[in-house]
């Protein structure tokens, strides 16, 4: 198979081969821990001056924590930092700015009621007591001139649209005197036409003889602008890539790992009986921004349906405008033939629908409460755990010890508080209290985050019984291994679109990766 | 017409207005840093029994001033250790510093006094504006007015000024609206809203000594009677603005004034309803607070501890 090879627009190929003695930043073997978590551990990052460089990997592969590093609003564990080729301590964003050092936020850092020329100069107004509000226009006129980047000064943020407040969010970099810009996830915001306008920004920065860290998961936006790519996955390196020299299919190799295992062969148990049916749905993402353009998906009973894709183009979304905990804003899902386009959680639960959300800590769990109250969650305002208002504390500890018992909680006592449970035993929690309520369809996103192979193994036994059963499941996962071993049908989701479903022995790693990065074409070969 | 608009009611609107805008003042200053601050009332108190007790102890009015002003400084600061420091719930925090304000001005009051009131005490002058006297109105109004009121007056026009025309007003307002952007451009927010938290203390307490030492020469158990609380809501009316702040005080003031200058009177058969009248200023912050009143919106981090992301 060829990787189609996208265009790029490169007006000055020869700027990316010159590369200077020493580099402009050089992070060695930088490792940070948040809790049981491990962020970070020992990645490297080296960017020359002048250039683009990519930060890419998923969602949680530690882009975002390594960049927080540099800009100092975290501090690492180990780990070191030159810059210039002199080793620095960053404690604290002013140590960065100091060091010139800018950083271009996914949430912009802007106060919304005051105008344009005042947030660009907001901590470094020179000048005062008394605030010049034309002088400060006028400086940040010259300096909008001077870069090319246009906002009218005067104008107060709240009434600018996105594109518009990012450009505020350079300016405010540059104002300080920033060589080296970090751009976080800059385009997740914008619209397609913004997005052009950026990258007209971005190369007009590296001509003026800036150097651009750009985080982001958009594999066409890493080679159509930038020089040189490091992957990072699961807070690891990845790769090193030079973007002249590689393609999308190479970039989301790295990016979602190639360690290949057998698949399972299974007997067939899917039946004709579509369970869950979805068509046309379309939903907007927290932001306001369209998260689903029109979603098409059938699960049938006894069927496991993969859901992959880079993470952020839609999965979650699709996951709780099922459940009902995101308006739909058109289009229809059924369960079982019945309409629940709109219904709330409580009555898509009760046709039988199961959740197993991809943040247990926060959406699957009360963390102070016990086992046994958890396990009840959902159910304890019915016989028999509450009788008329009134639980039945009784019932209630006696079915927590049995599901604790039959789900292989450790330690097995539902009087334990789940918040001390390790991340495998609280999974085992959420699927116990979903499944043991013998669900017609189980929607389960990221079943094995940050789970251990033990973990990992009785998750994915579980899920298997259930199919054998004859649930349909809905199985969202940003592991490609995972999707492939347990998966019917794979469905790929790329900018709140299916692009392609495939049969699971169709589904080579190759077609799965291109596809996630956006070249529907490879649906077909 | 002359119990409605005459010299004498606007002249009393301006010396009841006085305190409810020392105290709205105070409260724009604080939750424009982004911290509430209920505990203005308890600093109000503060600033009318020991500005009274330093006037009979100290034997000096402007002695007074200094000290009430200190003590609702310091019922701030508590506050201001709690919400900014321990990141507290403000309400609760400024709930419990009301109570104990009530409390210990109570206590030493009957400690100090008994049951009976200094004498003697000396208190803040009025300002005879001896030229005003042959003008017509303006000299009833403006005349003989305390010392404290003209400060008031002033210090809206100061704190307007610092809010919206200096680079440290620019700061304060950009902290209580999205405190991680100033952090982020190296503004220190804890310092700039404990400075915000003490000034408010220190304001609402000036409101304070006005009733004691300006006004009536004495203090009762609580004596403020929620001034501190009316101070806030004309803080919202007035759209977290100084000169708002004052507006909405002397919408406030003049209801006050006009249930006393109404009383006992009739119009035909009909006694006015003064007590009734006396609440249009409430009913109007009530529909401010709704939005009905054009957009009334606070900083958006107001009330909202702020925590730093480092680790």
């Amino acid at each position: 198979m060829i990787a189609p090879r996208p265009e790029r627009e490169r007006g000055t190929a020869a700027t990316v081969v010159a590369t200077p003695l020493v580099p402009l930043l050089e992070m060695r073997g930088i490792r940070k821990r948040f809790g049981e978590l491990q962020a970070l551990d020992g990645v490297d990052l080296v960017v020359n001056e002048g250039e683009i460089h990519a930060l890419v990997g998923e969602n949680g592969a530690g882009k975002t924590t390594l960049m927080n590093i540099l800009y100092g609003l975290y501090h690492p564990d180990a780990g070191t930092i030159r810059y210039r080729g002199r080793e620095v301590r960053i404690t604290g964003p002013r140590d960065a700015i100091a060091l010139g050092i800018g950083m271009i936020h996914q949430h912009f850092m802007l106060v919304p009621p005051l105008t344009v020329a005042e947030n660009v100069v907001l901590g470094d107004e020179r000048g005062g007591p008394p605030l010049d509000t034309r002088a400060i226009e006028q400086r940040v006129r010259a300096l909008e001139e001077r870069f090319g980047i246009v906002v009218e000064p005067s104008a107060r943020i709240e009434d600018i649209p996105l594109g518009l407040q990012q450009r505020v969010e350079i300016l405010k970099v540059l104002y300080r005197g920033s060589e080296l810009l970090i751009f976080d996830e800059p385009t997740a915001v914008l619209t397609p036409q913004e997005v052009d306008e950026l990258f007209v920004i971005v190369r007009q920065l590296r001509a003026e003889g800036k150097t651009l860290i750009l985080i982001t998961h958009k594999l066409r936006e890493v080679l159509a602008v930038t020089d040189r790519i490091t992957v990072l996955r699961q807070g690891r390196n990845a790769a090193q890539l030079v973007t002249k020299e590689t393609n999308a299919a190479e970039i989301a190799k790295a990016m979602v790992g190639r360690e290949l295992k057998e698949l399972k062969a299974r007997a067939a148990t899917g039946t004709s009986l579509p369970i869950l049916q979805i068509s046309r749905l379309e939903a907007l993402s927290d932001r306001g921004t369209p998260a689903l353009r029109g979603v098409d998906l059938v699960v049938r009973e006894g069927e496991i349906v993969g859901v992959a894709g880079v993470g952020g183009n839609g999965q979650s979304e699709l996951a709780q405008c099922i459940l009902g905990l995101r308006p739909v804003t058109e289009g229809t899902i059924t369960v079982g033939g019945a309409d629940i386009t709109r219904d709330p959680p409580k009555r898509t639960r009760a046709r039988g629908v199961a959740y197993v959300p991809e943040d247990r800590r926060v959406e699957g769990l009360v963390l102070p409460f016990t086992v046994a109250d958890n396990f009840i969650l959902g159910k304890q305002d019915r016989e028999p755990y509450a009788r008329r208002g009134v639980l039945e504390r009784e019932a209630i500890a006696k079915d927590g010890d049995r599901l604790a018992k039959d789900f292989d909680v450790r330690p097995p006592n539902a009087k334990v508080i789940v918040g001390t449970l390790s991340g495998g035993n609280q999974q085992k929690v959420v699927l116990g209290r979903e499944i043991s309520e013998s669900p017609r369809l189980i929607v389960i996103s990221q079943p094995t985050r940050g789970l251990d192979i033990a973990a990992t193994e009785y998750v994915h036994e579980r899920l298997l019984e259930q199919r054998a059963r004859g649930c349909g499941i809905l199985l969202i996962s940003s592991e490609l291994d995972e999707i492939r071993a347990l998966s019917d049908r794979i469905a790929v989701m790329f900018e709140g679109r299916i692009v392609a479903t495939l049969d699971a022995a169709d589904a080579t790693e190759d077609r799965l990766g291109l596809l996630m990065a956006g070249h529907a074409e490879a649906a077909s070969h | 017409m002359e119990l409605l608009i005459g010299a004498g009611v606007i002249a009393a609107t301006l010396r009841l207005a006085t305190p409810i805008a020392f105290a709205a003042l105070g409260g724009v200053i604080t939750e424009r840093s982004g911290v509430t601050n209920i505990a203005l009332e308890g600093c109000m108190l503060f600033g009318a029994f020991f500005g009274i007790l330093a006037a009979d102890k100290t034997g000096s009015a402007p002695l007074a001033v200094l000290i009430g002003l200190l003590a609702g400084t310091v019922l701030a600061a508590v506050h201001a250790v709690a919400s900014v420091t321990w990141r507290a719930d403000q309400i609760v925090t400024g709930m419990a510093l009301n109570i104990l304000a009530l409390g210990v001005t109570s206590y030493l009051n009957y400690e100090i006094y008994g049951s009976g009131v200094p004498s003697g005490v000396p208190l803040l002058p009025a300002l005879n504006l001896d030229f005003l006297a042959g003008v017509p109105f303006v000299g009833g109004v403006i005349g003989h007015q305390n010392v404290l009121v003209w400060l008031a007056l002033v210090l809206v026009i100061v704190l307007q000024l610092y809010m919206f025309r200096t680079v440290a007003g620019l700061r304060l307002r950009a902290v209580g609206e999205h405190p991680r952007a100033a952090d982020t451009v190296g503004i220190d927010v804890r310092r700039t809203r404990y400075w915000a938290v003490l000034a408010s203390g220190g304001l609402a307490a000036l409101g304070g000594v006005y009733l004691t030492v300006a006004d009536t020469g004495s203090f009762t158990d609580g004596l403020t009677n929620g001034r501190g609380f009316i101070g806030l809501a004309a803080m919202i009316f007035g759209r977290w603005t100084p000169v708002g702040a004052l507006v909405a005080s002397l919408i406030f003031g003049y209801g006050d004034a006009l249930s006393v200058s109404l009383q006992g009177v009739s119009i035909g058969d009909l006694r006015i309803p003064v007590q009734l009248l006396s609440t249009i200023p409430y009913l109007l912050t009530i529909l401010a607070v709704a939005g009905f009143v054009g957009r009334s919106r606070p900083p958006a981090a107001d009330g909202v501890p702020y925590e730093s992301e480092g680790h």
